[in-house]
């Protein structure tokens, strides 16, 4: 390939200005012609029977168009394994369950109306947490599958096993044996956009929705499903995503609210929009799964890994989102990260009447990896080594394929761990800043590079335009949500068509225009998007080349004829020696397309517009349109051995700290932080660098003080003054991040998906320094000043009883 | 009850009707139509709807309409001058990568600009400080504080 000449440099994102003058417009911001506003009633208990709902006050409210409840409209299932429903009917299973919804013409109206339905309850024995759901005589949260079958237990029923090797025979084998326990809480997306849609139907009963979604063709086949349950089979669903105040995994799947808000419109004849506040979003949306993982690796005399079993408990909540495939992700690092040739994993996942869950940026890796690099520590610590060192040992290599059957093609591990020890000057610093309650602490992320293969097709579409002026419109399926889609997308169209930037407008979320793609997710967006552009712009670069075989050499003798009418004295090079040029001869960059024996003759260039004019206005014209659609070479998991190739390139990553601890209140303060990650190939320095800078930002929140907190299934931090996210001030100090360039044959320009993983090893990082620091294991998340206090007083009670043991031993002597 | 309240929005004399229990944000939005300021919680904690009254940063979703008589207010729209020119502190952000979803970037800068007005050459703390009622869930702020710093960077460069 040519010396790249956008590709790996900065440009600014093509959706800043509009962004930064406030005239995006988000899904608060849009409004339609007689458009109605819809409110949900949400349940008052965990778990409860619905006995009897009075709708009728509301329904004489002036400004109210509509008041639904299960009861009146048609079942609408919904969810991963559609046990849940848009209204409940019968029972309500956690406190977000939505019972009812209103249509009025104001907001204010809408509230009021919702505070006027009356729903009469019989409580429920409820449970909140697995250990209580999984007890033999646990209350039902389903009494039913989604078959109608009855139900014995709690159990969701997805589970997910993978054995390779012979565990218990290397747990007998193994040097050095450590098992631990590691919980990781509820986390919130704490997008700061929040959810909302606009719902609405033609006069042929064809639904328009505008909706806040990663995922706009699977969610207009859901919606299509709905229009189906409603009585509408046949209707369209067309989808338009506006511009997206964050996401972080909470547009993975389509929520209640769209539903409520399509029967809405159905039901009133008009546009209806719900946008959720604050309070609604975060008790009314899918936080990241709490987990308890029991894990136990071991190793050799030499410090080799010679297994890992890992067993892992998810609450659900009430019902099942897509959220409950995020095992099969956790798998990867569980069974592939460091080489590992014995493998034990097993999730289990459990209904309970919390609020169901839903996934978040790095889709159960950040969970996964909280147990394993926490417990890589303890297990170096008892071998003996290094921490950093033992990683060494172990770090995966280029070129090898996991007891998974995961190829790992390029592979910057080892780089990547050598760029954080070098940053946080490993050796002079661990296991030295005891006295000062000072530590450094690393960690390592294993993920998917090349998308993933969760869906039957894992394929994204582009639709490649040029007008009449050498522009090019490209329409993909993917979503720009603030990651740098818009902007990496452009460059590799500029880049591969070989126009300028300045040219290339990109146009994504609308389901009517862009082509099919399986949804913004597994940090799959650039990947994909940027391959299907290099394939549709290697198609309108061959039939660009084809009409320059036809009109080029017309279109140079026609510019040098009127610049010799133009310019006295202007000689015209003779071209006959050019001859009659195909196809094959030329090429295209900057908007020229030229010869390629001649790159640097300005009297032998035509401007792609004009080219294309050329061939448009005449008799049997024609214009530029081409498409492509990419869909990697990779493929689903066995559902049975739960091995494959789930991706076409994995990425790796190590993140380091330094940390001190005030030993006097327990307050973890970074003092430094550093990330290296192997991203293939940089295709923007300054929205790659936003991307971690972001994501590490919010790992740290992980690490140290996120928590959804509830009671009985009930929420008690709805706001971001209880539920505490970074603000500026709390990153005080430096965050070094390098890329580390491996250059994938699969990756666009060889890079490899990064939009996940900067936060997957954030929070083990921080626990491995505050061990270095202050000697004390946080073994559950987030890592809150008051478990560090409990844990400096549980060690140092533990010190004094063995020296008033040692002194006790001494007297009797 | 209904009362017409006068101020000067983004330079220019403007009356609404508005009623007492409104707060600021809601009126710029859904009476004028400037969409700009964001609602992002409705409580005053992560600044979305932040605009400047007199020249200092509010939080303008819990800022009382009725105390906004005769007063000046600037909001995010306010600051794009003529043909479209954006100001130097929004051409900062974008060209500083300070903008990734855009929902806080209102908020964000109007904050800055309070803070640049009343001191132009603020170090790294204080630039956290100056917008640390600013949520963004982004961008981990690196690229925000730069981009701001480039601004005064600049003024100073041209004192």
């Amino acid at each position: 390939m040519s010396e790249l000449q956008f590709i790996g440099k900065n440009h600014s994102r093509p959706d800043g200005p509009d962004k930064a003058a406030g005239k995006a417009l988000y899904i608060h911001d849009l409004v339609r012609p007689g458009m109605l506003y819809g409110k949900i009633k949400f349940s008052e208990y965990a778990h409860a029977a619905i006995k009897h709902i009075d709708t009728s006050r509301a329904e004489k409210l002036p400004g109210v168009r509509a008041v639904i409840t299960a009861y009146n409209t048609p079942e609408i299932r919904i969810g991963f394994i559609k046990d849940n429903f848009a209204l409940k009917k019968d029972k309500v299973r956690q406190f977000r369950d939505e019972v009812a919804a209103v249509a009025a013409v104001d907001p204010e109206t809408a509230a009021e109306a919702v505070d006027l339905i009356e729903v009469e309850y019989e409580e429920l024995p409820g449970v909140f947490s697995p250990d209580e759901a999984l007890r033999a005589d646990a209350p039902l949260i389903h009494e039913f599958d989604s078959r109608g079958r009855p139900k014995k237990d709690n159990l969701v029923p997805v589970p997910w096993n993978f054995t390779a090797g012979d565990v218990e025979k290397a747990k007998q084998l193994s040097a050095v044996v450590v098992e631990d326990d590691f919980d990781t809480p509820l986390v919130q997306q704490s997008c700061m956009g929040t959810a909302g849609c606009i719902a609405e139907f033609d006069l042929m009963n064809n639904l328009l929705i505008h909706t806040k979604t990663q995922i706009p063709f699977l969610a207009q086949n859901d919606f299509n499903a709905a229009l189906t349950a409603m009585g509408l089979k046949g209707r369209s669903t067309r989808v338009i995503v506006p511009a997206i105040g964050g996401s972080f995994g909470s547009g993975l799947d389509t929520h209640a609210y769209e539903y409520i808000a399509i029967l809405l419109a159905y039901t009133t004849g008009k546009p209806v929009k719900i946008v959720f506040n604050r309070h609604e979003e975060f008790t009314a949306l899918s936080p990241r799964q709490a987990t308890r993982t029991h894990i136990i690796q071991g190793c050799d005399a030499n410090g080799r890994l010679t297994f890992r079993d890992v067993r892992m408990v998810l609450d659900n909540g009430a019902y099942t989102s897509w959220g409950a495939t995020t095992p099969s992700v956790m798998m990867l690092p569980i069974s592939s990260i460091y080489r590992v040739p014995n493998v034990f994993y097993q999730t289990t996942i459990v209904y309970t009447n919390n609020t169901y869950c839903q996934a978040m940026r790095g889709y159960g890796n950040p969970q996964a990896a909280w147990a394993i690099e926490s417990n890589m520590d303890q297990l170096a610590e008892k071998a003996g080594i290094d921490p950093y060192e033992f990683r060494m040992i172990n770090a995966n290599v280029p070129n090898e394929t996991t007891p998974m059957g995961l190829n790992i093609t390029t592979c910057g591990f080892s780089d990547c761990l050598q760029s954080v020890a070098r940053e946080l000057d490993w050796r002079e610093k661990r296991g030295k800043g005891r006295s000062r309650a000072r530590g450094v602490g690393m960690a390592s992320l294993f993920h998917v590079g090349g998308a993933a293969r969760v869906y039957r097709s894992d394929g994204t579409g582009v639709i490649m335009k040029l007008d009449d002026f050498g522009n090019v419109s490209i329409s993909s399926g993917g979503i720009e949500m603030g990651q740098g889609f818009t902007a990496a997308l452009t460059a590799a169209t500029a880049e591969a068509l070989g126009v300028s930037p300045d040219r290339v407008t990109v146009i994504t979320g609308d389901t009517a225009i862009c082509p099919w793609d399986v949804g913004t997710h597994a940090s799959r967006g650039a990947f994909t998007a940027c391959n299907a552009a290099i394939l549709a712009a290697d198609k309108a670069r061959q039939k660009i080349f084809e009409l320059a075989a036809e009109h080029f050499m017309a279109r140079v003798s026609a510019n040098l004829e009127r610049r010799m009418k133009k310019q006295q004295g202007f000689q015209a090079p003779n071209l006959d020696a050019v001859g009659n040029p195909t196809a094959s001869d030329f090429d295209l960059r900057q908007n020229f397309v030229f010869l390629k024996d001649r790159p640097d003759d300005p009297l032998l260039r035509v401007p792609l517009d004009e080219l294309l004019r050329e061939a448009h206005y005449r008799q049997q014209g024609t214009i530029i349109v081409t498409e492509a659609f990419y869909d990697p070479c990779h493929e689903m998991l066995d559902p049975k051995t739960c091995r494959g190739n789930i991706s076409a390139a994995y990425v790796f990553g190590v993140q380091g700290a330094e940390v001190e601890v005030d030993e006097e209140t327990g307050k973890v303060t970074v003092l430094k932080f550093a990330a290296a990650h192997d991203v293939g190939k940089v295709l923007n320095p300054q929205t790659l660098k936003g991307q971690i800078y972001g994501a590490i930002v919010q790992g740290l929140g992980y690490a140290l003080c996120e928590e959804y907190k509830a009671h009985r299934g009930k929420n008690l931090n709805p706001n971001f003054l209880d539920y505490k996210i970074l603000s500026a001030p709390d990153v005080d100090f430096p965050i070094h991040v390098e890329c580390i360039e491996t250059d994938d044959r699969q990756g666009p320009f060889g890079a490899k998906g990064v939009g996940e993983p900067g936060l997957v090893p954030t929070a083990p990082a921080i626990a491995n320094a505050v061990y270095d620091a202050v000697g004390v294991r946080i073994k559950s998340l987030p890592i809150t000043p008051e478990k560090v206090l409990a844990a400096l007083r549980e060690r140092k009670n533990k010190i004094a009883k063995e020296a008033e043991a040692a002194k006790g031993g001494s007297n009797v002597r | 009850m209904k009362k017409t309240i006068r101020f000067t929005l983004n330079g220019q004399a403007v009356a609404v009707k508005a009623e007492s229990h409104q707060m600021l944000l809601e009126v710029l939005r859904d009476t004028l139509h400037l969409t700009g300021t964001k609602y992002g919680c409705g409580e005053g904690e992560c600044g979305a709807c932040t605009v400047l009254v007199d020249g200092a940063s509010v939080d303008s979703c819990i800022y009382p309409v009725f105390e906004i008589e005769g007063r000046k207010v600037t909001t995010i729209e306010g600051l794009v001058g003529e043909r479209n020119q954006l100001h130097p502190l929004q051409k900062s952000f974008v060209e500083n990568g300070g903008i990734q979803c855009g929902f806080c970037t209102p908020g964000m800068i109007m904050s800055a600009k309070a803070l640049l007005d009343q001191n132009p050459h603020p170090g790294p703390e204080e630039i956290r400080q100056g917008i640390s009622g600013n949520l963004c869930r982004c961008t981990g702020y690196v690229q925000i504080v730069e981009s701001i710093a480039r601004v005064a960077e600049k003024e100073s460069a041209n004192e």
